[in-house]
């Protein structure tokens, strides 16, 4: 058959694509030479130069790919191509590439350097997709090519080529499982990632390498659930699966105490909840409370409740997928009293593709067993139609089964009634089968149920009948002695019915239950005696059976007849039948000869038979996670993770507590819908169950309604009046909510001061003494805020501090390995380690007790700096060393640039600076410095910012609110950012008491760094690290102006934040290079990047009559040519 | 996750393979084959079909099988779910999904399957990102690249992906701004042979086709909110905003796109809007049964009923159906035994009726059975629930829309029992 399809389909493809040469499968063709020239041109064509050409070719060979063709002889030619710079035939060799490297080890290898090459490109994409090939391609000797790729690409600025890093972690793995513990360490430093587009795959490559590992995601459990939400569909459907994993061995079972009291009665415990409102929470809660009272109580851990909360929602998916991955947490996690929000859903999906119903009521099947009461409202969502597929009509016909019970039996049955007149037979015969379970199941309908098969028993339709008679067989064998009456019915129809197995089954059960139909056993027998010649073989057998029983029981009545039959079967044609009568004849008829056997013949015939149990196939499906694989098939499939058992008690709650501050991503949401979730999240998000008060909703409203007039340009709100009014209330709201909490917090913090410091940020001038005295605190005894997460509401108005503290946590630990580190290690380290050490090395310089005043400094913008360096002077107390890279910053004027013009502004100028002072309270955030000039006549009130939208990873920490701008007042105030070293802006709201208004903060490339100190020898190890492709060189004409040492530092400076490196200092290190001479200086500037520590060395070195050569090393590329071309514009101008 | 895709026609050949990991040999397609011949109708193949070292998840659409071949536990949902976005997706590109169609496109079709899936897991399916990356074929582009030689793929590379909008494409620019909104409610209902409903419930969705410049940010509120009960969303619904005020509030994706699907509370009373007067019988021992119909306009609020298709699955003993219709025409598949009549449009002043004999195969007995009728009906400008859009407004840019929502219903499964 394959053969003749592969055919067929060379046929078809061929004469639709167009290549009718081609059409010939090498295997068939069987002439190898003939199969050289066929390719022939097809090599020829992508020899040639023209792009179209190879296009086409490379066209043609995917469609043979795709046929399933043999095009590996192809390799050689097509592998050229890999470096094209034509779009399109790059990709379509990638994909060629992909599906052949594994049989053409050696030639894809000649492919590796263009993909290594590739992962350093500046573009993102360019990036991701040379990652992507690589580690697609199955070459076993790459291995450390790859896991080098992976690592570099894991701490790649850009979330998409992190995430295609997070993909080829599993490809990796797949090919070397070696590999295994360096890879668990990317995943470790991928799952720490804040950002959405990442989460997803990471946990996919989580689930795939190291699913055991649980205790990875202990610190990411809060981040990833309040990710979620954000996530790729796709993405979702793993974390959920993952998490309730997680979630069953870290939390306690709240149905611990309900399993105890219930024992088996889930029947009533259903009957009863019914009419309880499924979604009251609290009131559950209280009525759980009440039933547990004599036992431990059990209080759901808040993580816990975290789960439950922030899953829900995507109940409302339009992917099944996710739907039914929240069903199954919740069918495993959730409360009994919670579980009965997945009903709807559920049935929903039930509207969608016959596959996905397919698989939906499979599940449906097997939460009905164990949780009837959720799906009784939805019965007739269940009822089946003439047009469904027999498969999905025999899973609906189980759902109704298991839903039915004593109150909804009657219309379930009349359902079936019209069932069993459909076409599908196969269907009718399962309807038979689910009426025989109802009637085990329900005494009260029984005797309906067995009446009703009784009469299908005259169905023309065999299968019918046959099925009849078994389940009536079934129901019968459970109380015999009641229904006698339809033994006897069912002996009268055996003159009418005509279906051997039918009226085999009813000679059994004659016999069977002979004691209880006494009269009319040996008339059957009599009648049947008289037929048997005409009978079929299975009713004949029966009949010797009958004879058999009636012959023990009542062998004064059927004697003779017993012997009439059995020497009729003696005869018979059938060897089956004559076996039988002469093994039942020495069985029962004693002679002198007879073994002793036939003192048991009664116990061997007249034995009691257990009735079969009539139960669903569903039944304990449900110790399989539902949704999956496994559950489906009942059988365990490969890879398949056991749901574990709830603990019996819970592990240390505190392991996910420590770290999440730090991971709770306060600052990092940056586009308008995540920063809408992260209200969504931050904020308790039912209102019902949390007792979320209005204001915060308002405010809510305010966001989303801010971000619908966000991208209005310039300053002024374009947005209808009412839309405007609604957002200023609701800032309005949302500032006395904070002040609230302000308030909440302050008191708090006088009553915890001792025990666990918790400190606003504005009020952080905290000395060192009690800094110290914190660490003491903080390593003595493990965190454990209880009250602090325990209510959302609290989280959400503390997050602010404990941002900032554990921001200040981190350093300090940082601080502290720095030391250590800077004691056992000598100070030349290669590149790698580097980085890191490096910017540790930078956080020394921010020191804890260093903050920017929270007090508005009035000073104007040209003598902040002066100022500021007092205050920076005062706070530092390290060692001068240290210190002096910083001190070398450039002092001239710091550009300012306009954020809100005094017009648009209505008499509000606002102007920003970078400062270049490290900022303290995040290492890797840009200081910026506003200046607010009020020209206006009226007082400004509560300046503040609002609404911050940012690219993904970039942070933003916000200046403390300014309560009062008197008329004609200037006030400064100080900022970070975290621009992630790219100059995209960052967005946000400034608003006043009365308006607010669009800004956007964008840094030129200069500002993204900040001066270290290099020595002229360090500068040029440095410099030999950043070759190729981290090098870039320009040729220029110095300015007439600037051609004195003087200017050009000056000016290099100015474009950019960094440091000169002293020249000539240390000429007796490097005998080797040669001072250059004297008039023609090199000017070497030294910096690195503030979010990733790369370095940035610039060199400028003169030459004759104002030529010069610019040189910038720098790792990140984009950053390096952005500066290129600033220098060179501040240098020639 | 997926490991390989198998496209297999209905004669049962595999016309295209696409493999994410190492390749699978197509001989594991004929567990599938076996599968299919096991099973009577093609939509009775099991989705899920287990093989000694592969599993083997199927879809069926439009007559072909798209069937992923996976190697360890995944949820099954997760895979049938992708299939069919990439069914959805082949249709968005090409117009129709059929085997000629993906013949003729096969080298975008492995374009989009590459991009779709990176070692078998999801990277792009949102279809803004993927015409960004790849695009759609039309007959000028094809003429033009044939001539030019110019390609499919995008010039520059799409940034979509990485914006903070993930479902729309960036630079999008109309000269004409417009939004239309389609709300279609389907009726589910089966009516018993009596003419009483045993169950009805709607179904609707809100279609979506919104060609807008720029970053548009819309809100989309309702009469009647109370009325949904059960509701799922674009991905691009702000959830928060309906949860506290029952208002779609959304940045739309470019183009068409689903926007919402809902379900209307159980509570409220479905107006069924047609009646069926039926008389099929068949008599013991004759060779002639019966056959009459009637048609009639019920609860549809002074609407026309139109576009109403009746179909029936006739038992099959019945030879051949001789049937006169008093309105529109009827076809009888003497080898299906399905009977289909297409009214057209319900004149309540003259209603459509179905009459006549159907003759039986000589000597079988009576069918024990009475078939189903299907009716299929539309009715323009109403939206059976009463659901009502209040208003739709944009922020975010500058420009008027042209806005415009269109209401319809239609039968969803609607049987009538006889």
């Amino acid at each position: 058959m394959s053969a003749s399809s592969a055919f067929n389909d060379e046929k078809g493809g061929s004469s639709s694509v167009g290549e009718p040469e081609y059409g010939h499968d090498p295997a068939s063709g069987g002439i190898f030479s003939s199969d050289y020239k066929r390719h022939d041109d097809l090599k020829e064509m992508l020899d040639s130069n023209k792009d179209s050409l190879k296009l086409e070719a490379m066209k043609r060979i995917v469609a043979m790919v795709a046929r399933g063709k043999n095009a590996s002889d192809l390799f050689p030619a097509v592998v050229k191509n890999v470096a094209c710079k034509n779009i399109e035939v790059k990709k379509l060799v990638y994909v060629y590439l992909v599906r052949y490297a594994e049989e053409q080890q050696d030639l894809a290898l000649l492919s590796i350097s263009t993909f290594q090459r590739g992962l350093k490109d500046p573009n993102q994409l360019i990036r991701a997709s040379a990652l992507r090939v690589l580690s697609s391609i199955r070459v076993t000797i790459i291995v450390p090519i790859m896991m080098l790729a992976i690592k570099e690409a894991a701490s790649d600025m850009s979330p998409y080529v992190r995430k295609t890093a997070a993909h080829a972690i599993p490809k990796l793995y797949s090919l070397d499982p070696e590999q295994k513990d360096q890879l668990i360490e990317v995943i470790e430093k991928l799952l720490a990632d804040k950002t959405t587009l990442v989460a997803g795959s990471v946990v996919m490559a989580f689930e795939e390498v190291c699913p055991e590992r649980i205790d990875l995601i202990h610190k990411n459990y809060r981040k990833l659930c309040n990710l979620l939400i954000d996530v790729e569909e796709w993405g979702q459907v793993v974390i959920i699966n993952m998490l309730t994993r997680y979630a069953r061995t870290q939390f306690l079972n709240p149905n611990i105490n309900e399993s105890l009291l219930e024992e088996g009665g889930e029947k009533t415990f259903y009957g009863s909840e019914e009419d309880e409102d499924e979604d009251d929470e609290d009131k559950d809660k209280k009525a759980e409370v009440a039933t547990m009272a004599k036992r431990k109580p059990y209080v759901m851990d808040p993580d816990h409740r975290l789960l439950l909360r922030n899953t829900k929602p995507l109940l409302q998916s339009r992917n099944a997928a996710v739907v039914m991955a929240v069903a199954q947490l919740y069918f495993h996690l959730a409360p009994k009293a919670e579980v009965g929000v997945i009903a709807k859903a559920l049935v929903r999906l039930l509207r969608s593709h016959s596959e996905v119903q397919y698989v939906v009521l499979q599940n449906v099947a097997t939460m009905t067993i164990k949780r009837r009461g959720m799906f009784e409202p939805y019965l007739k969502s269940f009822y089946i139609r003439s047009t469904d597929p027999t498969q999905i009509k025999v899973l609906k016909l189980e759902v109704l089964t298991n839903l039915a019970n004593e109150t909804n039996i009657s219309t379930i049955l009349r359902e079936f009634q019209t069932y069993i007149k459909s076409m599908d037979k196969d269907f009718v015969a399962a309807t038979i089968q689910a009426i025989g379970r109802c009637a085990t199941n329900i005494g009260e309908v029984r005797d309906t149920c067995l009446n009703g098969l009784v009469q299908l028993l005259s169905n023309r339709d065999e299968l019918v009948v046959a099925e009849s008679v078994v389940v009536i067989k079934k129901l019968l064998q459970m109380q015999p002695e009641k229904h006698s009456d339809i033994i006897k019915h069912m002996a009268k129809l055996i003159d009418n019915i005509q279906v051997p197995m039918a009226r085999a089954s009813i000679l059994w059960l004659i016999g069977e239950y002979c004691e209880h139909v006494p009269k009319i056993s040996p008339d059957v027998l009599r009648k049947m005696a008289k037929s048997f010649t005409n009978e079929e073989d299975i009713v004949k057998l029966q009949i010797i059976n009958l004879a058999a029983k009636l012959y023990l029981t009542n062998s004064k009545q059927t004697k003779l007849l017993t012997q009439y039959v059995l020497n009729l079967a003696k005869y018979d044609q059938n060897y089956d039948i004559r076996d039988r009568a002469r093994f039942i004849r020495q069985l029962i008829v004693p002679t002198e000869k007879s073994g002793a056997l036939s003192k048991y013949a009664k116990k061997l015939f007249l034995a009691l038979k257990p009735a079969p149990v009539l139960e669903s196939p569903f039944k304990d499906r449900d110790h399989f996670q539902l949704g999956s694989l496994s559950h489906l098939l009942n059988a365990k499939a490969g890879g398949y993770q056991e749901l574990p058992d709830w603990p019996e008690a819970a592990p240390d709650p505190s392991v996910r507590n420590v770290e999440v501050k730090e991971s709770v991503p306060e600052w990092t949401k940056c586009s308008s819908r995540e920063k809408r979730k992260e209200k969504k999240v931050e904020k308790p998000f039912y209102s019902d169950s949390e007792g979320e008060s209005g204001p915060t909703e308002s405010a809510d409203s305010e966001s989303d309604s801010a971000n619908g007039s966000e991208s209005v340009s310039g300053s002024e709100v374009s947005g209808s009046g009412s839309e405007s009014e609604e957002s200023e209330e609701g800032s309005e709201s949302e500032e006395e909510e904070e002040e609230e909490d302000e308030e909440k917090d302050k008191k708090k913090k006088k009553k915890e001061l001792k025990k666990k410091p918790v400190q606003e940020s504005e009020s952080e001038q905290s000395s060192e003494e009690e800094e110290e005295e914190r660490k003491h605190e903080r390593k003595s005894k493990p965190r454990k805020s209880d009250s602090e997460t325990e209510s959302g509401d609290e989280e959400e108005s503390e997050s602010e501090s404990s941002q900032s503290e554990s921001d200040e946590s981190e350093s300090e630990a940082e601080v502290k390995k720095k030391k250590k580190a800077a004691q056992s290690k000598p100070p030349a380290k290669p590149v790698k380690t580097d980085g890191k050490k490096e910017k540790k090395e930078m956080s020394l310089l921010d020191l804890d007790d260093f903050e920017p005043a929270p007090s508005p400094q009035v000073t104007p913008v040209n003598s902040f700096l002066s100022s500021s360096l007092v205050t920076d002077l005062e706070g530092l107390s390290l060692s001068d060393s240290v210190l002096s890279p910083a001190t070398i910053a450039p002092s001239s004027a710091l550009k300012s640039y306009e954020l809100l013009h005094r017009i648009t502004g209505e008499g509000l100028s606002v102007e920003y600076c970078f400062s270049r002072q490290p900022f303290s309270p995040d290492a890797n955030m840009v200081a910026v410095q506003i200046q607010f000039t009020n020209n206006a006549t009226s007082d400004t009130k509560n300046l503040h910012m609002e609404d911050v939208k940012l690219q993904s990873g970039m942070r933003v920490k916000e200046f403390p609110e300014i309560e009062l701008l008197p008329a004609g007042e200037t006030t400064t105030a100080v900022m970070g950012i975290d621009f992630c070293d790219s100059t995209q802006a960052a967005n946000f709201q400034l608003c006043t008491h009365t308006r607010k208004f669009f800004v956007s903060i964008q840094p030129p490339v200069g500002e993204l760094m900040r001066p270290i100190f290099l020595t002229e020898n360090e500068f040029k190890k440095e410099q030999g690290q950043l070759m190729g492709m981290n090098e870039i060189t320009e040729r220029l004409t110095l300015d007439v102006k600037c051609r004195n040492e003087h200017t050009i530092v000056q000016r290099v400076t100015t474009a950019a934040n960094l440091s000169r490196v002293p020249c000539g200092s240390d000429k007796e290190c490097s005998p080797p290079v040669p001072p250059p001479p004297p008039d023609h200086p090199v000017h070497r500037f030294a910096g690195r990047t503030v979010t990733s520590s790369s370095l940035v060395l610039v060199t400028v070195a003169t030459k004759e009559e104002g030529a010069a050569q610019l040189t910038v090393n720098c790792e990140k590329m984009v950053i390096g040519t952005m500066l290129v071309k600033d220098i060179l514009q501040a240098l020639t101008q | 996750m997926i490991h390989s895709l198998f496209l297999v026609n209905a004669s049962g050949d595999i016309f295209l393979e696409k493999h994410w990991k190492s390749v699978v040999s197509r001989s594991v397609c004929d567990y599938f084959f076996e599968a299919q011949e096991r099973a009577t109708e093609p939509e009775n193949v099991p989705p899920v079909i287990p093989t000694p070292h592969h599993y083997l998840i199927s879809v069926l659409r439009h007559r072909i099988f798209f069937v992923a071949v996976i190697q360890s536990e995944v949820p099954p949902l997760f895979v049938i779910e992708f299939l069919h976005r990439v069914v959805d997706t082949f249709q968005d590109y090409f117009g129709v999904c059929t085997e000629a169609a993906i013949k003729d496109n096969v080298v975008v079709v492995y374009e989009l399957l590459e991009e779709m899936l990176d070692n078998g897991f999801p990277l792009a399916t949102e279809s803004n990102i993927l015409k960004e990356l790849i695009k759609p074929p039309t007959i000028l582009r094809t003429m033009v690249n044939t001539i030019t030689g110019s390609t499919n793929v995008g010039e520059q590379l799409p940034t979509g992906q990485l914006s903070v909008v993930p479902w729309r494409r960036t630079g999008v620019k109309y000269t004409n701004n417009e939004a239309y909104f389609d709300v279609v409610e389907e009726i589910d209902a089966i009516i018993d042979k009596s003419g009483s409903t045993i169950t009805a419930e709607i179904q609707g969705v809100i279609d979506a086709c919104v060609k807008l410049t720029g970053m548009p940010d819309l809100t989309l509120s309702f009469m009647n909110p109370r009325l949904l009960d059960d509701v799922s969303f674009h991905p691009c619904v702000r959830f928060k905003r309906w949860e506290a005020e029952r208002i779609l509030s959304f940045i739309p994706p470019d183009g068409n796109f689903r926007l919402l699907s809902y379900h209307v509370s159980s509570q409220n009373l479905v107006a069924i809007p047609v009646y069926v007067k039926h008389n099929i019988t068949f008599r013991e021992g004759s060779s002639q049964g019966r056959f009459d119909l009637t048609l009639g306009p019920k609860q549809t609020m002074g609407k026309a009923v139109e576009a109403v298709l009746v179909s029936s699955q006739l038992p099959r003993g019945v030879l051949n159906a001789n049937l006169n219709a008093s309105q529109g025409t009827y076809t009888f598949d003497p080898v299906t035994k399905m009977l289909s009549w297409d009214v057209g449009k319900i004149n309540p002043q003259k209603l459509p009726s179905l009459k006549g004999t159907m003759s039986l195969q000589a000597g079988a007995s009576k069918p024990d059975e009475n078939p189903t009728i299907n009716i299929q009906l539309k009715i323009q400008q109403m939206a059976i629930s009463g659901l009502k859009v209040n208003r739709l407004d944009m922020y975010g840019e500058k420009y008027k829309p042209f806005k415009g929502i269109k209401y319809m219903t239609k039968a969803g499964k609607f049987q009538v029992r006889t």
